[in-house]
């Protein structure tokens, strides 16, 4: 059963139809990467999830509930974190009051200060610095730790590599690996890089001008597949289920 | 000698500067409002104290004690009704309705209480006039000295608030960025009503202090809004310590000013006002908005 579920979810940029009926659901501990080309409406849809943009039709269910036009706040109190595009980091507090604050709103498990440092070694000699005096791969790490401190059962990840060094994604993957070998996590994942997708998610959804035109298990997919349907070459066949 | 004195009576006239401004400061760095009602407001509490005062027979001082919850209650009911709805329309809307507020709360108050001046300095005994002589004959005021121990108490404690406490941590985190703080947990709307709340607190604080080292009535709001207006641009909106610098300076310039002329106070303040506002513009290109210092939070 879908601990996530998004059906016929529609959003809105003023009149320009950024995601379109998109359907697709996540189990508890699965790892579903969204790809596509810049536009295809991804960060869009992960922040409707979020509960940040507002949807224009369509659901989005978690753990069985109907959230409806549930705030931000409420849906990180039931468990969905957004790290965002550009991390967002509050730049003018220490790496520790990002993680605290979000540690004294979100719910309460097994992720505390101790467990994200330890989960994310590089942040723990900078526990004093601010947000906004970090490195790009510093910030990233922050920002997932921030997210972790809500105690997430989805993790929503927005372009974890985006202007980062390859050393850098390197050092937040590895990182993250904690999460993911925890298994109890459900992330969705927005990437650009499809070798590192196809590595580690377990499903694959592949998005177009609003709309998922591609979607199966990583597994059952090839390289070629994905890159047709991030290209639009699988364009008019619909959405496509491997 | 008398140079001397009249810049102490400066920084104690500063300190009820910074501690009037400070609510205005406050509000600005969280929600980027400019509340033109703050003046007013201060009045209403300073009417409210003054109104259990003399109605209970019982000490300003007690009086502000009761009436602090009730402008905390009136600050949580100031975001919800109109504040939040102005911000809605953009970031003018809160100018003009908060304009309204303070038209509607000095011609309220003419209604209910008349032209007549009103002062707590009757409930205080002797603190209103008693004061300490220091060596070479300098006159210290028991109740300024009062003030700019409760106006260093009060910013200090924000501080502590803001850095310490998860309240205080959540209001840093929407005054950056309040989507983001939704993002983790953090639920906007409350943390605005709660920083209007504390912001109102200090209003009252202010207020009374002003009841009992002058006289008020109904229109001594809008005065009282450009001196903490003055005293927050001199020091750097949404900077709590810059309030306290600001006010101390607006208040020197002020006291110096009288010794030149009788309206030489008002003209001395205004004229360090604008000397720091002509500065501002030279020194950063002329872009307007660091006549303000744009804060990116409330706790710098």
């Amino acid at each position: 059963m879908s601990l996530l579920t998004v059906d016929k979810l529609s959003a809105r940029h003023g009149l320009l139809q950024a995601v379109r009926d998109v359907s697709f659901g996540a189990a508890e501990g699965e790892i579903l990467a969204l790809v596509g080309a810049n536009g295809a409406g991804k960060t869009t849809l992960l922040r409707t999830i979020a509960g940040s943009h507002r949807a224009a039709g369509g659901s989005v269910s978690f753990d069985g509930a109907d959230l409806g036009s549930m705030r931000a706040h409420r849906r990180v109190r039931l468990g969905i974190a957004l790290v965002p595009e550009g991390r967002r980091l509050f730049g003018g507090m220490t790496v520790e009051e990002n993680l605290a604050v979000a540690g004294a709103n979100g719910r309460r498990g097994r992720w505390t200060l101790e467990t994200v440092l330890d989960a994310f070694p590089m942040l723990k000699p900078l526990r004093k610095r601010r947000g906004g005096e970090l490195s790009g791969g510093q910030q990233q790490a922050a920002a997932i730790g921030r997210a972790l401190m809500t105690n997430p059962r989805v993790l929503l990840l927005d372009e974890v590599s985006l202007g980062l060094s390859p050393v850098a994604v390197s050092a937040v993957y590895e990182s993250l690996q904690a999460v993911i070998a925890e298994g109890r996590t459900t992330i969705v994942l927005v990437e650009q890089d499809l070798s590192r997708v196809m590595r580690i998610a377990t499903r694959v959804a592949c998005m177009l001008e609003g709309r998922i035109v591609l979607e199966g298990k990583a597994a059952d997919l090839t390289r070629e597949a994905v890159t047709e349907a991030y290209f639009g070459l699988r364009r008019g066949e619909g959405g496509v289920h491997a | 000698m008398m140079f001397v004195d009249q810049i102490l009576a400066g920084i104690f006239l500063g300190a009820y500067y910074a501690l009037i401004a400070c609510g205005l400061s406050f509000l600005f760095g969280v929600m980027r409002i400019i509340n033109l009602a703050h003046g007013s407001i201060a009045i209403v509490s300073a009417y409210l104290v003054f109104s259990l005062s003399d109605h209970f027979g019982i000490s300003p001082f007690f009086g502000l004690l009761l009436a602090l919850p009730v402008m905390a209650a009136a600050g949580f009911v100031l975001q919800r009704t109109v504040l939040e709805r102005s911000l809605r329309s953009g970031p003018l809307t809160p100018l003009l309705s908060t304009f309204g507020l303070a038209v509607v709360l000095d011609n309220s108050m003419f209604q209910r209480f008349g032209a007549d001046t009103r002062s707590l300095a009757n409930g205080i005994g002797d603190l209103s006039y008693s004061g300490w002589t220091a060596p070479g004959g300098i006159q210290v005021g028991q109740l300024a000295v009062l003030t700019l121990v409760v106006a260093v108490a009060l910013l200090g404690g924000l501080q502590l608030l803001l850095n310490y406490t998860p309240l205080g941590r959540a209001i840093r985190a929407c005054a950056e960025d309040p989507d983001t703080a939704e993002l983790v947990g953090i639920d906007a709307r409350n943390v605005y009503a709660a920083a209007t709340a504390i912001a109102l607190v200090t209003v009252a604080i202010a207020g009374t202090f002003l009841g009992m080292r002058a006289t008020f009535d109904p229109y001594t709001g809008p005065t009282q809004l450009i001196f903490a207006f003055e005293a927050v641009v001199i020091g750097g909106a949404g900077s709590l310590w810059g309030t306290l610098f600001g006010g101390i300076v607006l208040g020197v310039a002020q006291n110096l000013g009288s010794q030149v002329s009788p309206q030489g106070f008002l003209i001395g303040g205004h004229l360090v006002f604008l000397v720091v506002l002509a500065a501002r513009f030279a020194l950063a290109g002329r872009d307007w908005r660091s006549v303000v210092r744009f804060r990116k939070r409330a706790a710098a």
